[in-house]
Parts: structure tokens; C-alpha cells; sequence
């Protein structure tokens, strides 16, 4: 965009518009979309947060009602939010920067083995159901992997049923979320790493550049900054989303609902009790999270390299 | 490069210095590189373990399966889980080719509007000077920092309200306007240089002919790109929430349904795991290369 001149702005912006006509045509289908299935959602779950929808009785004005009751009455919203960021703060940073390790490292590798690493490493996120096989490795009784291996190295005597103790569930879905989680933000790294100019080390060596940890910090973290940028977008979505992976090991409920996030809350107060109105307070606050930490890390990782 | 040699260092000295660091690659001692070597082997092992657990229990009879101590490695393979999982297959209520079309349908028709929509819409936003062409795309971004499940409820509404839910179309169409495929589709074409679309304006080539006949061959790898990933998001979309005609659903509903049977489908359902973890791993093996080459222009810049 930037290599043609700015639009001529002396022109009066309907004259402008009436210009645009072709692309405009050509926008059509995908933004019709779009607003159907992604800007209208966003609006009509703000608007039924501050209502009692619940899909038979007309929807009630009740301001911040359903916003007050999730805040101080429902503790099962708390313990929810307080999953959610434990997840959020652990996964989140630790996948980005395992990401951009393992990205850089790969970087190292020529030919085939760059290419099977990549594969090693990008396979578990991009395997759909693959991580149910989290449950037979976990599984409570002696034939899970877990289990079977500490008891016969002798570290443990007796099975643990570690989805059902309340105390390894977080952990154990962490471990697994972070198993899923080098994705597209993993892949923009290993691409962005292979298109940096070599000579911009060479220059660097000269320059006094003395080992990789500097090389890292002054050349290469700022020359693929436009990808850490899109890698921190796509692994802060996902590490507020995780709902999938508790569903499936931890169980709806899970045990005292130590395994219990915001989308799980949401699934239940939507998809089963149809409090709409309550479920959009729910999703608001979610997006809410979601975008306002994207756009945090946006402002921080500006600053990367300088 | 020059600065070196005017500090008083003789060329031959400079060759010798850029010799010996390229001997071994620059800046890389070997003690860093046997650090991250170990700790990327201890962590791959960590990666690929399940995966392998995953093809070795697809193999294992059914006394290996349940046996202590758990071993990770098969005995003596077999194919009987697969044989068990088509038995059930061809015993299902619905004929299981259907399952096997639903999900043809619905990722094939997903896949190839979506390519189309996106690049037909990165075009004019790439290459067209209009108002609202930033507002629209900041938009776009802005879609990509949240996820669908934010919008899950409301879009149940609206596709309730459009009279296509129980369709195929209630699939289908929202997937045409995920957010990070035109993402990817505008980083790619940013690339293609203006004079390009200017000759072949010169030619008498229509907007639409622009389009279709230089930016489209030029942006392939980006197209197999949004494939191959809208792909993997319809693969695994069991279709629940929206498909409720046991013929409309997918594939993957169906292994589901076959995987849950308990111990005593704990075979088909080590079969099933692999069917359904094998297919996007190879989509994406055959795809590499050109994925790799779009992922360079990802990058996030405003």
C-alpha cells in the first residue's frame, strides 16, 4: 500500500466512494460474511449481557446486573477466572517463547532434519483429537503410562488418579495445553527465521557480536519482529480459549471444578442452563481479556530490539 | 566488512578471521550447541512420545493393550484394529461412505469459498486505494484476537435466524470469513510488485482479469496455505452444535461415536485416533514447503 501515493485527498469522499465501486464489489462477499458471522455476534452478545435473554421470555433490560452477580455473587465464575489466567500467564508466555526457541533452533538445521524437527514439533497442534491420548497415558489405574512407569521405577507405590485429584489437574492440563500449542505462531517464526539476510550476521560479528545469545538479541529478534508480533496474537487467543482439553481429561465438571476456565463456564450457562443473557456477560468479559491482552503484548513487543 | 580492514588489518589477516569463523558456523560455540541440542532432543522426545503411542497402540492386539507394565512399543503388530474399525463401519446405522461425503462436502465446499472470498476481498485491500480500506482490515485483525467461542452463541442465533441451521450451508458459510486466511492471503500479496497489475491494466485487463489471471497463479502457495489450515479446522469440527440429521454429520463425529464404545472398542478406538490424527499431518507434510513460504510474509506490522 505504501509504495502508491495517497489517495488524492482534495477529492469529497463520496466522489472517493463512488470510485471505489469495483473494489467494493469485490469485498462484498467475504466482509457480508464476515459481518454476519463475526462483527453482528460480538454486538449481539454485548447487547444481551446487559438483559435476562434466556431464548423463551422477552429479554429484560437489567444494566450492569448480569456483570455484578458474575463479579461478586458467583464464585464459580471466580474459581473460573482464576483457572483461566493461571493458564493464560503460564501457557501463554511459556509456548511463545517456546515457539521462538524451537524455531530458532530448528533454524540451525538444514534439509531433512529441518524438516522432520518442524514436523515433530508442529504435529501434536495440528492432530485434531490426537491429545485423547493424554487419557490413556493418565489413565487412574495401573495400566496408564503414567502410572505403570513411576510404580516400576519405584517412585510411587500406588496408582494416582490424576485427573480426579484435585491438585495435579491444572498442572496436568497445562503440560498438555503446552503439548498442543506450537502452532501457526510456531510456523510464522520458522519462516520468518529463514528469511533473514545472512549478511546481517556477518555484519554483526564484525560489529562485535560475540556469541548467539547477542546475535539473538541484537539481529535476529528485531529482523522477524513483524512475526513475533502475529505469533503473540495467535498463541494469547489460544491460551484464553482452552476449554477443549479440560473438557475431554478433566471432565464437565471436573473435580471441585479445579479444572474449570471461562469457556467451560460459558459452554454451561449457554449451551446447557440457555441463560443467554448471563452467557453473553460471560463471552463479553472474555472478549474483553482476549483483546485487551493482544493489544498489551502489541505495545510491549514494539519496544523488542530497541 | 571494510571497517575491519582499515583498523590495520591486512586482507590475508580478514580471510583468515572469516575462515575460521565460518569453519564452524558464526558466533556458535560448541557448548551452546550441545546445550540446545540436549534440551531440543529432551523436549522432542516429550513431543513426539504420544504420537508414537498413538501409531504403536493402533497396532497392538487387544492383551497389549491392556497390560502391566504399559509398554509403549508393540509386540506383535497387528491390523486387527483396523479390520475391527471397518466391521463397525459397515455395521453403523448410517452407511459409513456417507459420513465419509458429509465431510467431503463440507470441507471441500469450506475450503475452496473460503480461498475465493478471501482472495477476491485481499485484493482491492491490498492493491486499490478506497475509503474504509484500513478500518476494514484493523477489523479483520481485530477478529484474530479472540476465538469463535466468544461468538458461539449469537452465531447459533443468527444461522437459527437465516433458516440454514441443520445444513450443510450452517457449516459452510462461516467458515468463508475466518479472519487469519485473509490475514495471510493480504501479508502474501503485498508482495507482488505494482507494476505487474499495471501492465496487464495497460493490456485491457478488467479488475476481475487482474485478479483472476496475475494475482491468483501468483499467490499459490498462499492459497494451498489457507487450504491446507481451514482444512484442519473443518477436519476436526464434529459439526454438533449446528448438524443434528445423523446424515448430515461428519466423519469425525462418527469415529467419535465408534472411539466411545469403552473397552471393549478400545482397538477400533486406537485405530480411530490414528485415522483421524494421520490425515492433517500428511496434508500438512505434502504442503510444507509452500505453507513454510507463506508463513515468512505473516508477519504483523502496522
Amino acid at each position: 500500500m505504501a509504495a502508491e501515493p495517497r489517495g488524492d485527498y482534495t477529492e469529497k469522499l463520496s466522489a472517493r466512494i463512488r470510485k471505489g465501486g469495483v473494489s467494493y464489489m469485490m469485498l462484498a462477499p467475504y466482509f457480508a460474511l464476515f459481518f454476519f458471522f463475526t462483527v453482528l455476534p460480538v454486538l449481539i452478545s454485548m447487547f444481551f449481557s446487559f438483559t435476562t435473554f434466556d431464548m423463551h421470555s422477552l429479554p429484560q433490560f437489567i444494566g450492569w446486573g448480569n456483570y455484578a452477580k458474575l463479579m461478586l455473587e458467583d464464585d464459580l465464575f471466580i474459581t473460573a477466572l482464576k483457572n483461566t489466567l493461571i493458564f493464560a500467564v503460564v501457557t501463554g508466555p511459556v509456548s511463545y517463547v517456546l515457539c521462538l526457541l524451537f524455531a530458532w533452533i530448528i533454524n540451525e538445521f538444514r534439509g531433512f532434519p529441518r524438516a522432520l524437527l518442524t514436523l515433530v514439533f508442529y504435529a501434536p497442534s495440528i492432530s485434531g483429537q490426537a491429545y485423547l491420548i493424554w487419557n490413556i497415558i493418565l489413565t487412574g489405574d495401573r495400566y496408564g503410562y503414567l502410572n505403570g512407569f513411576l510404580m516400576q521405577m519405584d517412585f510411587i507405590q500406588q496408582a494416582i488418579v490424576w485427573m480426579k485429584t484435585e491438585k495435579y489437574v491444572l498442572p496436568v492440563l497445562i503440560v498438555v495445553q503446552l503439548w498442543l500449542s506450537l502452532g501457526t505462531g510456531f510456523l510464522a517464526f520458522i519462516a520468518g527465521l529463514q528469511t533473514i539476510d545472512k549478511s546481517l550476521y556477518e555484519a554483526g560479528a564484525i560489529d562485535g557480536v560475540k556469541n548467539r545469545w547477542q546475535e539473538l538479541w541484537f539481529i535476529t529478534l528485531p529482523a522477524i519482529k513483524p512475526q513475533l508480533m502475529f505469533g503473540a496474537v495467535m498463541q494469547i487467543t489460544q491460551s484464553f480459549a482452552i476449554a477443549d482439553v479440560s473438557l475431554n481429561l478433566a471432565g464437565n465438571p471436573s473435580v471441585n471444578n479445579a479444572g474449570s476456565t471461562i469457556v467451560t463456564f460459558l459452554l454451561d450457562h449457554g449451551g446447557i442452563r440457555f441463560e443467554m443473557g448471563y452467557a453473553s456477560a460471560i463471552a463479553t468479559v472474555l472478549f474483553g481479556l482476549m483483546v485487551g491482552t493482544n493489544k498489551l503484548v502489541q505495545l510491549l513487543l514494539r519496544r523488542v530490539g530497541s | 566488512m571494510a571497517v575491519k580492514v582499515q583498523r590495520g588489518q591486512t586482507f590475508s589477516e580478514y580471510w583468515e578471521f572469516r575462515r575460521s569463523r565460518r569453519a564452524r558456523k558464526l558466533n556458535r560455540s560448541r557448548a551452546g550447541n550441545a546445550l540446545l541440542f540436549g534440551l531440543m532432543v529432551i523436549c522432542g522426545v516429550f513431543m513426539v512420545l504420544p504420537l508414537v503411542m498413538i501409531v504403536n497402540n493402533a497396532l497392538k492386539p487387544p492383551e497389549e493393550i491392556f497390560r502391566f507394565p504399559p509398554q509403549i512399543f508393540v509386540r506383535n503388530p497387528t491390523h486387527e484394529n483396523f479390520t475391527d474399525l471397518f466391521v463397525l463401519m459397515s455395521n453403523s446405522w448410517v452407511p459409513f461412505s456417507r459420513y465419509i461425503l458429509n465431510t467431503l462436502i463440507i470441507s471441500g465446499c469450506g475450503t475452496a469459498g473460503h480461498v475465493l472470498c478471501a482472495s477476491l476481498a485481499a485484493y482491492p485491500l491490498t492493491k486499490h486505494r478506497f475509503p474504509g480500506a484500513k478500518l476494514l482490515f484493523s477489523m479483520v485483525i481485530l477478529s484474530m484476537m479472540f476465538s469463535w467461542t466468544v461468538t458461539q452463541i449469537p452465531n447459533y442465533m443468527i444461522i437459527s435466524a437465516l433458516g440454514i441451521n441443520n445444513t450443510y450451508l450452517a457449516m459452510i458459510l462461516p467458515s468463508w470469513s475466518y479472519g487469519l486466511g485473509l490475514y495471510l492471503m493480504k501479508q502474501f500479496m503485498e508482495q507482488i510488485p505494482d507494476s505487474l497489475i499495471e501492465s496487464a491494466r495497460l493490456d485491457g485487463a478488467g479488475e476481475l482479469g487482474v485478479f483472476w489471471r496475475i494475482i491468483m497463479p501468483n499467490v499459490k502457495p498462499a492459497w494451498l496455505t489457507l487450504a491446507i489450515f481451514q482444512f484442519q479446522v473443518l477436519w476436526s469440527n464434529t459439526g454438533s452444535l449446528f448438524l443434528r440429521d445423523e446424515e448430515l454429520k461428519p466423519l469425525q463425529y462418527a469415529m467419535q461415536q465408534i472411539a466411545a464404545g469403552g473397552a471393549a472398542r478400545a482397538g477400533a478406538a486406537a485405530a480411530v485416533a490414528f485415522v483421524l490424527a494421520a490425515i492433517p499431518i500428511t496434508f500438512f507434510l505434502v504442503c510444507q514447503s509452500s505453507i513454510l513460504e507463506t508463513m515468512t510474509t505473516s508477519g504483523l506490522k502496522e
